[in-house]
């Protein structure tokens, strides 16, 4: 399954890193504390966060993870923005919760 | 083969780029994919460390036929007990920084976990010194 795969599926709004919607998505990780997510998450994964500064890059980036999903209708602050789009590793986001949109993820790529 | 990243205290816009720019070079160098993931998790949370609470560092990292090593050291205030520092949970990090997602007592029991051997020196009002030694066999 690829990022744009989910982006069309949870109805996803893609904020920047356009240009790796195609990136295979390999699983999931739900976290908002950075080194937790550090620690555990594994490359190819998508990321579904509240954080939204430029440090969620450098953790996606270092790991990295397919895409960052941001919660609640999040939108990432402007320089995590431009990180992301240096790096081509997508920031979406979505209306709903955490707990919400990672029971889709999680049966969307489990399926 | 010896190379040195510096590390802005307080700067958390910039932090990891000194981690980006080790693992840029370990990729180069070929060393094991699975080596490079541990050593990227150790030194990250060295260098958050640097950042959240002291005043400049360095990263310097060593590659040895069989064991690359990074030392971060850091002008800074220092770690009272290390024992306590090392607890999963235990942080000093301040309000805002915890409201980042970082200072949940998590950095150093990561660098453990995937270092196969560290070292802290650290004196109070002076700085700390982390080495991370990992085994290529």
């Amino acid at each position: 399954m690829k990022v744009s795969d989910i982006v069309s599926e949870l109805g996803l709004k893609v904020c920047s890193g356009e240009q790796g919607l195609d990136r295979e998505i390999k699983g999931g990780y739900t976290s908002d504390l950075l080194s937790d997510v550090m620690g555990n998450a594994d490359a190819d994964q998508v990321w579904v966060t509240l954080q939204t500064h430029k440090n969620i890059m450098a953790i996606a980036s270092l790991k990295e993870l397919a895409a960052v999903i941001l919660v609640k209708g999040y939108e990432p602050e402007a320089d995590a923005a431009e990180q992301s789009n240096v790096e081509g590793i997508p920031i979406l986001s979505s209306e709903e919760e955490a707990f919400e949109l990672t029971g889709k993820l999680y049966k969307l790529i489990s399926d | 083969m010896d190379f040195k990243f510096d590390i802005e205290g307080g700067n958390f816009s910039k932090a990891g780029s000194a981690s980006s720019d080790v693992k840029k070079v370990l990729k180069k160098l070929n060393v094991d994919p699975k080596l490079i993931k541990r050593i990227v998790v150790s030194i990250y949370e060295a260098e958050v460390n640097v950042v959240a609470h002291a005043y400049e560092g360095e990263m310097n990292v060593s590659i040895f036929p069989e064991k690359i090593v990074v030392r971060i050291v850091d002008k800074g205030p220092g770690i009272p007990d290390i024992d306590l520092a090392m607890q999963k949970g235990y942080s000093t990090a301040s309000p805002a920084v915890r409201e980042m997602g970082f200072g949940a007592g998590m950095g150093l029991p990561n660098i453990k976990k995937n270092t196969n051997e560290l070292n802290i020196k650290s004196e109070v009002g002076v700085g700390t010194e982390v080495e991370l030694i990992n085994y290529l066999n």
